[in-house]
């Protein structure tokens, strides 16, 4: 009789059945933010064939680079680079076995986010 | 009393059976990315806006380029790796393994293509 029922199981809750948390939030942005980086290296690589292929298809890639679209692409990757950076560095710590508790995980999770922010305009400044 | 320690009897009970020298790949590059970007970010960022000249002549010091190089590679890797995770997350059946080639494609073509142009450029 284990058959009975076959396609038809209740499923294991996922993760639309939750209401979002803070630190889940910061979590999924973790793989959007890491994932979301394929635009900005692909745009960065192109930049750097277009830099290999002389000066006529330099003024393409580079005018496209510093457009309104390529600004807003690279200030994005920029961010979602800190935000992906401090995210991994907070998933290091977690690998330890450390930070798991509920007050030292949102403590962790509102460092990832205000950091993100600060970092990016950190390396606005230095650039 | 069972002569099996604890560890013993659970190993191998586990449903996914593999994924740990995935997950430790991963983890290997993100330490080497946390000591990478920041340089590349300095690298890369202070090239934009250059003149086509003083781009190439940047990219010519061998601290760019191996810097980019190196930040370029390893994060491709660790770009697979991630999305590979991912699709097995969301996607199923055969649609999964072709996005798995596809992603790996995609990452080894573009280690290809950065390491090309920086060797174009720095020799």
């Amino acid at each position: 009789m284990a058959d009975v029922n076959r396609g038809n199981r209740p499923l294991s809750p996922h993760l639309t059945i939750y209401r979002p948390q803070f630190t889940s939030v910061t979590s999924i942005l973790t793989r959007i933010t890491g994932n979301a980086l394929i635009v900005g290296s692909l745009l960065t690589v192109w930049w750097l064939l277009a830099l290999a292929s002389g000066p006529d298809y330099f003024a393409i890639a580079n005018g496209v680079m510093t457009s309104w679209f390529g600004k807003l692409v690279m200030l994005g990757s920029l961010w979602a680079l800190c935000y992906h950076y401090l995210a991994g560095l907070r998933h290091l710590w977690w690998d330890s076995g450390r930070g798991f508790e509920l007050d030292k995980a949102k403590t962790l999770a509102t460092i990832v986010v205000v950091g993100s922010f600060v970092l990016t305009l950190l390396a606005l400044l230095i650039i | 009393m069972s002569y099996l320690t604890d560890r013993k009897r659970a190993t191998g009970l586990g449903s996914s059976k593999s994924g740990t020298a995935h997950h430790l790949q991963t983890m290997i590059g993100a330490v080497a990315l946390a000591i990478l970007v920041p340089l590349f970010v300095y690298a890369f960022g202070s090239a934009i806006g250059l003149s086509y000249e003083d781009a190439i002549a940047h990219f010519a010091k061998p601290f760019n380029a191996i810097i980019t190089g190196l930040t370029i590679t390893v994060a491709m890797m660790h770009f697979r790796h991630g999305v590979q995770i991912m699709l097995e997350d969301y996607v199923h059946g055969h649609t999964r393994t072709y996005l798995i080639a596809g992603a790996a494609c995609l990452s080894y073509g573009t280690i290809a293509v950065a390491l090309f142009a920086l060797a174009r450029i720095a020799l």
